[in-house]
């Protein structure tokens, strides 16, 4: 602004003003456009009578199976990328998405050995979706965390602000998706508790059915908002943990026996 | 005023292309490729004139809706463009639906568009041939729409939607 005088800037006054106009007229449109659909359908999408969450108990996840990683690659068509031509090893695995891994833990002491199934823990206050610049990170409704590809710049700042470590970046062009799960190089991604079944009114996520299928019926996926659904008895029952609970990021995804 | 005349003569260009392009599509054949399933069908999702003029705008209000509102199945969903439009390569598979000459490459090529969706959206129908990606769940149906409208629901068998996670065959 390089006015001399002390007039104030009209010109943006104007645009302030039309802008204002702008903003209320595209507000009262889709409100319109929600009613009628709502109206018509029995599909209102999600809704936040629910929180989807996850309870694992690590006493019952065996040290050598890998069930649950596996049907998640699966799932989210992990399993179908491609090497590219010439990488070397430490790239590929310290590249390739990872939506869900197995966290070793080794007391020290006594020898103990406990593995957490580790992923998106979609909190409450979620820390990926505070710093994303584009509002690609977002929480939906229903309490999934999740990334909308379509407005991911790819600056990774959710990867740095996550202190679970939950989040993959694309590196390469991708050459095989499945319908379920497009994926393309620059976008970061992570667990969604498999958003596309749960949409579909399935009520499993493919790490939970791989694991019970296993018999070990570590983890329990359900409704944390529903007091009759066996995630909230089981909440309920016996002591869970939440990792990192001093960050108070109240997360969806619980641990008992660590 | 070389300025001026630069805007008009721009507008012009635009116009007579838009008029070409709608012209040409009134009078003439479709862009609908031989081969696909759409070639064998009546209508679009929507008639045709509103198809060409609004088919991205449609896609960008289905895509968020799906996104972030966990709608699926609906009418203008990229999978059902691909179900319908993509067309066999002659071989028992599918060519990629925006490889150069096939459906949504036919006009974007002339209007140089580029489109990322391809990037990340697969290119072919789910192929049935493929053995299963994913864990499918077993009984209750999916709803699954590709002409349902939003709140219409369709039922997969569990076979039909193993198909729809198949992986892609290779081009
Ligand atoms: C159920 C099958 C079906 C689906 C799904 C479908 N289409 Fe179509 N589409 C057709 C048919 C059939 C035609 C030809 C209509 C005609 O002959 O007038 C057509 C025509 C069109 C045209 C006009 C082509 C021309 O010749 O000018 C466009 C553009 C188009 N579709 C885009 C799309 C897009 C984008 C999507 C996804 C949102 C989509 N279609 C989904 C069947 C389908
Ligand atoms: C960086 C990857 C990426 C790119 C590029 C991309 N998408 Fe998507 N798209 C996704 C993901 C991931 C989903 C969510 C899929 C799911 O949850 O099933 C999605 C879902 C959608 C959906 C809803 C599902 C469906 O099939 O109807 C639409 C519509 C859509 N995208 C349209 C587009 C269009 C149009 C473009 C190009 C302008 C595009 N997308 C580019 C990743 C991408
Ligand atoms: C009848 C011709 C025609 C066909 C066929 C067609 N398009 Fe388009 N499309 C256009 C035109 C013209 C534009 C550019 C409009 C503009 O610039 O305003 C466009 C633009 C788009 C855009 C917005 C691009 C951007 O960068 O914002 C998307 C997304 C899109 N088309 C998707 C598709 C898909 C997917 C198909 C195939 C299923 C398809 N189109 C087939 C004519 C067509």
């Amino acid at each position: 602004m390089s006015n001399k005088d002390d007039r104030p800037d009209m010109k943006r006054r104007e645009f302030i003003g039309k802008t204002v106009l702008a903003a209320g007229a595209a507000s009262v449109v889709p409100g319109v456009l929600l009613t009628v659909a709502k109206a018509g359908g029995e599909n209102p999408g999600v809704s936040s009578d629910v929180r989807y969450g996850l309870l694992i108990d690590t006493n019952k996840c065996a040290d050598d199976c890998t069930a649950c990683v596996d049907a998640c690659n699966r799932e989210n068509g992990i399993d179908v990328m491609e090497r590219p031509k010439g990488q070397s090893d430490d790239d590929w695995n310290g590249q390739r998405p990872q939506w869900i891994r197995k966290v070793r833990l080794k007391d020290m002491q006594t020898g103990e050995i406990t593995n957490l199934p580790m992923m998106c823990q979609h909190c409450e206050f979620p820390p990926c979706v505070d710093v994303c610049p584009t509002g690609a990170s977002f929480k939906r409704a229903d309490g999934i965390a999740m990334v909308d590809r379509h407005t991911c710049i790819g600056c990774r700042y959710c990867m740095m602000a996550c202190p679970y470590k939950a989040r993959s970046f694309i590196h390469q062009n991708v050459a095989r998706q499945l319908v379920n799960a497009p994926r393309g190089k620059g976008c970061v991604e992570s667990c969604n508790l498999c958003v596309h079944r749960i949409d579909a009114g399935d009520m499993t996520t493919a790490c939970q059915e791989a694991c019970a299928k296993d018999g070990h019926q570590a983890i329990v996926f359900g409704d944390l908002k529903d007091p009759d659904s066996k995630l909230a008895k089981l909440l309920k029952k016996q002591s869970s943990r939440q990792i990192r609970a001093d960050l108070e990021l109240n997360t969806g995804v619980r641990y008992t026996n660590v | 005023m070389p300025r001026s005349t630069g805007i008009k003569r721009f507008a012009g260009m635009l116009a007579a292309g838009t008029f070409m392009l709608f012209s040409a599509g009134a009078l003439s054949d479709s862009v609908v490729t031989p081969g696909s399933k759409a070639s064998g069908m009546d209508a679009c999702v929507a008639p045709t004139a509103e198809m060409r003029r609004y088919h991205m705008e449609y896609l960008k209000h289905d895509r968020d809706k799906t996104v972030h509102e966990g709608i699926r199945g609906l009418k203008n969903s990229l999978a059902g463009c691909v179900d319908c439009h993509a067309a066999k390569d002659g071989n028992s598979g599918y060519a990629s639906i925006n490889a150069d000459g096939q459906f949504c490459d036919k006009c974007h090529n002339y209007m140089a568009v580029t489109l990322a969706c391809f990037q990340c959206h697969r290119k072919t129908p789910a192929d049935p041939g493929a053995s299963s990606a994913g864990t499918a769940k077993e009984n209750q149906g999916h709803a699954f729409g590709l002409l349902l409208d939003q709140g219409e629901s369709a039922t997969l068998t569990e076979k039909e939607r193993a198909q729809f996670q198949a992986l892609v065959r290779e081009e």
